[in-house]
């Protein structure tokens, strides 16, 4: 399925950071909703600036206009704030993007578990992950970091355990 | 050197020393004075010089008897200078080393330096005029003489009388202030300075009626040279009496060119056009500039009718709202950004330029 572009980006005024602070808010959260978007129709984690600001997302072509590295950091800065982006380096070249936030992972995958009667069950991550028995729910696939991540908090609200086991690591739910 | 006077060399009640400086060497004129390098000191109302050697070797002069100065820089062998142009002699002037002298002018010669504080601080002095608003009276001891001070001040009659001279002295001052400049431009402007001599001598001598057009052609020539008008306004009110007048003539025939009105009285003309009920307002946008415009103008209207054009068009530029409207593109830029700031429009700025959209968003 070809990806839906909104509105907003045929528009020009989109690619320009607005000085009035109420259109910039609009504007912002439409560049943020965008990009979540964009990387989870992609499947992308993570994201390299330089490339991003290349990347059709933020580089329209048609229109000719594109958003300024500025822009992009000011977008960026957003999602961070929103819990949505996470730097992988001090000179921000690099991040990690959660257009699901570990919570919410956490979420569907306990649903999954207390759903199938797997409470107090210990799975491997690879399991949950890459198992069969996962295959076709959106968590399938996932990658590591953000499935430790999603178990993390998880845990942090008691409903999980991360265990190390020789060769890995596991969870047990409650 | 003939304008300096013997002097004690003694502050007097309301002087203080500004600043002095060792080494300097007097010169009349081009020619070295018949002293050696001494001390000059400069106070609020006179330049003091004392030989180093022979402290009793002192003289001064008022600061009223410079016309102006100027610095002359260091040479090879020659020290830096300050040349100092003098009024002639006056007749009461106390006696001094020098009865006569064939040169306007005299020099300081800085052996050891300070002449970029020492003009610095004269330049201070001369601007400030302290010498006019403190006149000196009996004479207090400074921190170098020995001798014991004395009771000073002004009582009784005396007293009374020399405020009485100070102040005929003030206003004659004033005046004479009001022409200075003018003297320069005499040759110039014939017409304004018949009209200024005529209105002066009428204010002088309290004779006739002058015209209230006159008086603010009068007002507005003084003002164009930047010369503060203090005789013009104590007598016709205060200047926003002059301002109002200003403003009902701007708003009566706003085409008709008003010969050398200073910006600053077009806008605080301006500001009284609401307070004269007339049909102009003076609008200032955020990025400071000003405009006067119709009364029937409403911010309203202008948003309005900018978003119309807008959506009209699809998107606008400065200049095509301008050429649109028939506006200048500084007027036009201004009414799109204010649009802008009230939300209704947002902007596109790329390499081609910045363009204003309906806001979408």
């Amino acid at each position: 399925m070809s990806f839906e572009w909104p509105w907003q980006h045929s528009f020009p005024p989109f690619f320009t950071l607005q000085p009035n602070v109420d259109t910039r808010q609009k504007q912002l959260a439409a560049w943020c909703s965008l990009a979540l978007t964009y990387c989870r129709h992609h499947k992308l984690y993570t994201l390299d600036v330089m490339e991003a600001q290349e990347s059709p997302m933020f580089n329209n072509k048609k229109i000719e206009r594109k958003l300024s590295m500025e822009a992009i950091q000011v977008v960026f800065e957003e999602l961070r704030k929103k819990g949505n982006l996470e730097w992988l380096d001090k000179n921000k070249s690099r991040c990690l993007v959660m257009w699901r936030r570990p919570e919410e992972w956490g979420k569907l995958i306990y649903q999954w578990v207390s759903k199938n009667g797997m409470v107090n069950t210990v799975f491997t991550l690879y399991e949950l992950s890459n198992g069969d028995d996962t295959e076709g729910e959106e968590f399938h696939g996932l990658e590591d970091w953000m499935l430790l991540r999603s178990l993390q908090a998880l845990q942090a609200e008691g409903k999980a355990e991360i265990i190390t086991m020789d060769d890995g690591k596991g969870v047990k739910f409650f | 050197m003939d304008r300096f006077s013997w002097s004690n060399g003694l502050l007097e009640i309301n002087e203080t020393l500004v600043i002095q400086q060792r080494g300097v060497r007097l010169y009349d004129g081009d020619d070295k004075a018949k002293l050696d390098v001494g001390v000059a000191l400069l106070s609020t109302h006179r330049l003091i010089w004392r030989d180093v050697k022979n402290h009793e070797c002192c003289i001064a002069m008022p600061l009223s008897q410079i016309i102006f100065f100027e610095e002359q820089a260091a040479g090879i062998g020659k020290s830096a200078k300050i040349v100092i142009h003098l009024y002639p002699v006056p007749a009461n002037k106390e006696p001094g080393p020098y009865q006569h002298s064939k040169y306007p002018y005299i020099k300081l010669s800085f052996k050891e330096h300070g002449q970029i504080e020492f003009y610095r601080r004269l330049t201070e002095e001369m601007t400030q005029k302290r010498w006019e608003s403190t006149s000196l009276s009996q004479p207090i001891p400074t921190g170098t003489s020995p001798q014991v001070g004395r009771k000073t001040h002004a009582v009784g009659i005396i007293g009374i009388e020399r405020k009485i001279e100070q102040k005929r002295k003030e206003t004659d001052k004033n005046i004479s202030e009001a022409f200075e400049d003018l003297s320069k431009l005499m040759v110039k402007a014939k017409e304004m300075v018949e009209l200024s001599r005529s209105i002066a001598n009428k204010i002088k001598d309290k004779q006739g009626d002058i015209t209230e057009d006159e008086t603010i052609r009068f007002k507005s020539y003084l003002l164009s040279m930047g010369i503060a008008d203090p005789v013009t306004r104590e007598t016709h009110g205060s200047g926003t009496h002059y301002h109002l007048q200003l403003a009902k003539q701007l708003g009566d025939m706003l085409q008709a060119p008003l010969e050398l009105l200073s910006p600053e009285d077009l806008v605080n003309a301006c500001k009284m056009f609401e307070s004269l009920k007339l049909p102009l307002r003076l609008r200032v946008f955020d990025s400071g500039v000003m405009v006067v415009q119709l009364q029937s103008h409403s911010e309203e209207e202008m948003i309005a009718s900018a978003l119309d054009n807008v959506s009209d068009k699809g998107s606008l530029t400065a200049e095509e709202f301008a050429k649109l409207l028939g506006l200048s593109v500084l007027l036009s830029k201004e009414r799109l950004l204010l649009a802008e700031k009230m939300g209704h429009l947002c902007r596109d700025d790329s390499v081609e330029g910045l363009r204003f959209y309906p806001n979408l968003f």
